[in-house]
């Protein structure tokens, strides 16, 4: 492992990195059953000295702006580090926004230069794009005979020098957008020091051999998948294996292929594992069942005050093959259930449930694995403390947290900067409580917003515009129903919707006119409840909804289980 | 409705445990069938199969009707 301390900036880690372990495979990308391509170090620092100076070409100063807009695959990670070296700030956007919502995000941020693919370059295409005429866009996987408009190809571009740029540890990395595809988005800013901080940790929490493999699923410009499918494992000499489709039944034999170690999952992706696995125990034979559940039972006591990969592996191997080599997986950005955790570790495949926002790099506390909890979040890494705020008579109050990892603020947003970083402390508007061992446990939120189990931040007031002028409506607004009634717990979160229909108008057809633009939403934020209001709304002298005020009048009035209909 | 409409909502009822006759092609595949985008991904590879067509996941991004998925299908055919 590099020595993180001394260095000052992630493209300075990576350039050690990649001297380092020249020889060693740095990124490997199946497509369904074929391999489409293989990078070492070397290759890697050559693909990504192209991309780099190719950027500089194109007047991309230090702290310049380079997007990056592409699904998993190894070019995402040949543009970063290329970026880095060429002293950019990062945009990692996300792919599976709309078209519209990519590009009020880039207009956000205004980016030097746009990295993407066609499939996306193509939607975006067909899009206004004055806003980011200033923008040059390189564009990697386009027909030979496609019209890519200004854009240009990367596969065109020149090899030439990159001017390699120094960056010191208070200098933005990154801008990662944690939400506001439809309100106010929020960038957060999040500095080399921070993420040199955050890789240190994990690094030696979680260490990679050069052997491992880390398999990248989530996104990489999600949190998680930056920190644990991009950095670390480059700054440790492994490998990191994209697949380009994310079918479950293409994951399990790539991760037999090439001997997966270690991967980051939303808890989504985890329950799909645990039922299909658990589909295939039901369908053993009585005694191939009964043999099963024995060596599960013998590896479950052998594990107990840790993990042990060797013996897990060797007692549970029929499990353990479909999984390839795996060591460990990394889970977050959403509620872990207990259940799931405990499932896979009696299988002797334990996950780290780490608790952390895009505000704080990747993560604020990770569980226990020795003895493995699977109960809670567990406690805060080195270097960063967290403590309960405002806390009720039970104990229970709003998470702060403060440390090497905390965002500079969030981009061109003051404001919003101040209310949530104060003094040095992020306030997370999470609800928690701190167990006697130090462990802490999530049990709602203090603000009105849902995770989904994909790992989405999905906050009320981005969905919102997508109901602007419902005819016969009078006002609207959206809010977590957990917000208006809280349940002490992270699960079912959903969306609801408050309705004050006109005197004039027909209910139902409002409602239709509401399912129908619902309907055309990501599925992940649609709104699945209903209240129907009568009372106007109430409003600040600027007109501005209170919704605190909404939600503490509609939990008072109704109660949740005769007042929340199904939309 | 195109023969690719009808053959891949009888396709998915199978696939979901669903009734093809109470499914049309204007339906929103992920509430009338109760799925995630997971699970839709798992119908993309049966329709692969039984088209003979390779359709990258991104295709299905903004889709959601049974008649946008067969107009994806055809484009590729």
């Amino acid at each position: 492992m590099l020595d993180l301390s001394r260095l000052n900036s992630l493209g300075e880690a990576l350039r050690d990195a990649v001297i380092t372990y020249k020889s060693n495979i740095a990124l490997i990308e199946a497509d369904r059953k074929r391999e489409s391509a293989r990078y070492s170090y070397r290759e890697l620092t050559s693909a990504a000295n192209t991309l780099g100076a190719a950027l500089q070409a194109r007047d991309l100063v230090p702290g310049g702006r380079c997007a990056i807009l592409m699904s998993n695959q190894a070019k995402w990670l040949i543009a970063g580090t290329g970026a880095l070296w060429a002293g950019a700030v990062l945009v990692p956007l996300d792919y599976k926004l709309t078209a519209k919502e990519q590009l009020a995000l880039l207009a956000h941020c205004k980016p030097r230069v746009l990295v993407t693919e066609y499939s996306t370059w193509f939607k975006l295409q067909k899009e206004d794009l004055s806003q980011i005429s200033n923008t040059s866009v390189i564009v990697t996987e386009a027909p030979d005979d496609a019209d890519l408009g200004e854009a240009e190809r990367w596969e065109s571009l020149e090899s030439s020098e990159l001017t390699p740029v120094a960056r010191d540890r208070e200098d933005v990395a990154c801008i990662v957008y944690s939400s506001g595809t439809g309100g106010t988005p929020k960038g957060c800013m999040l500095t080399h020091g921070n993420y040199l901080a955050q890789a240190e940790v994990l690094a030696k929490l979680f260490p990679l051999e050069e052997s491992d493999r880390y398999f990248s699923v989530l996104p990489t410009n999600h949190a998680i998948d930056f920190m644990c499918g991009f950095i670390v494992p480059l700054l440790m000499g492994a490998a990191v294996v994209h697949q380009r489709t994310l079918r479950p039944q293409f994951l399990s034999p790539t991760m037999r292929r090439y001997g997966i170690t270690h991967m980051a999952l939303v808890p989504m992706l985890l329950k799909k594992f645990e039922e299909k696995l658990r589909e295939k125990l039901d369908e053993l034979s009585g005694w191939k069942k009964a043999a099963i559940d024995s060596l599960i039972a013998v590896n479950e006591a052998a594990t107990r005050r840790e993990p042990n990969h060797a013996l897990s592996s060797r007692l549970l191997k029929p499990i353990h093959e479909g999984f390839g080599e795996l060591k460990l997986m990394f889970c977050g950005g959403a509620f872990v259930d207990r259940n799931t955790a405990e499932f896979f570790y009696k299988l002797g495949l334990p996950v780290v449930i780490g608790y952390g926002l895009t505000e704080a790099g990747t993560v604020l506390t990770v569980n226990d694995l020795k003895p493995f909890r699977g109960d809670t979040v567990g406690k805060a890494v080195p270097g960063t403390t967290i403590e309960l705020r405002e806390c009720n008579e039970e104990g229970i109050g709003e998470v702060w947290a403060t440390g090497d990892t905390i965002m500079k603020g969030y981009l061109d947003e003051p404001e919003l900067t101040a209310e949530t970083i104060v003094d040095g402390w992020l306030r997370t508007g999470d609800l928690g409580e701190i167990d006697a061992a130090g462990h802490l446990k999530l049990l709602g939120r203090a603000k009105n917003m849902i995770v989904t189990e994909g790992g989405k931040n999905i906050y009320p007031e981005d969905v919102e515009a997508a109901f602007d002028d419902v005819s016969g409506c009078e006002e609207l607004c959206v809010f977590a129903a957990n917000f208006v009634w809280p349940t002490g717990k992270l699960t079912d979160e959903q969306l609801m919707v408050v309705v004050r229909v006109a005197g004039d108008a027909n209910a139902d057809d409002v409602l239709t006119d509401i399912r129908n633009r619902n309907r055309r939403l990501a599925d992940f934020k649609r709104l699945s409840g209903v209240v129907l209001w009568t009372d106007e709304f109430p409003r600040t002298a600027s007109m501005k909804l209170k919704r605190g005020v909404l939600a503490a009048e509609i939990a008072e009035k109704l109660e949740r289980e005769t007042g929340l209909g199904e939309l | 409705m195109s023969d690719v409409a009808t053959t891949l909502i009888s396709l998915a009822a199978r696939r979901f445990n669903a009734d093809a006759a109470t499914l049309t092609a204007q339906d929103d595949f992920f509430q009338k069938l109760g799925i995630d985008s997971i699970q839709a991904l798992d119908l993309l590879t049966d329709l692969e199969d039984e088209f003979d067509v390779e359709i990258p996941d991104y295709e299905l991004q903004g889709v959601v009707t049974f008649a946008a998925l067969a107009a994806v299908i055809e484009k590729r055919r």
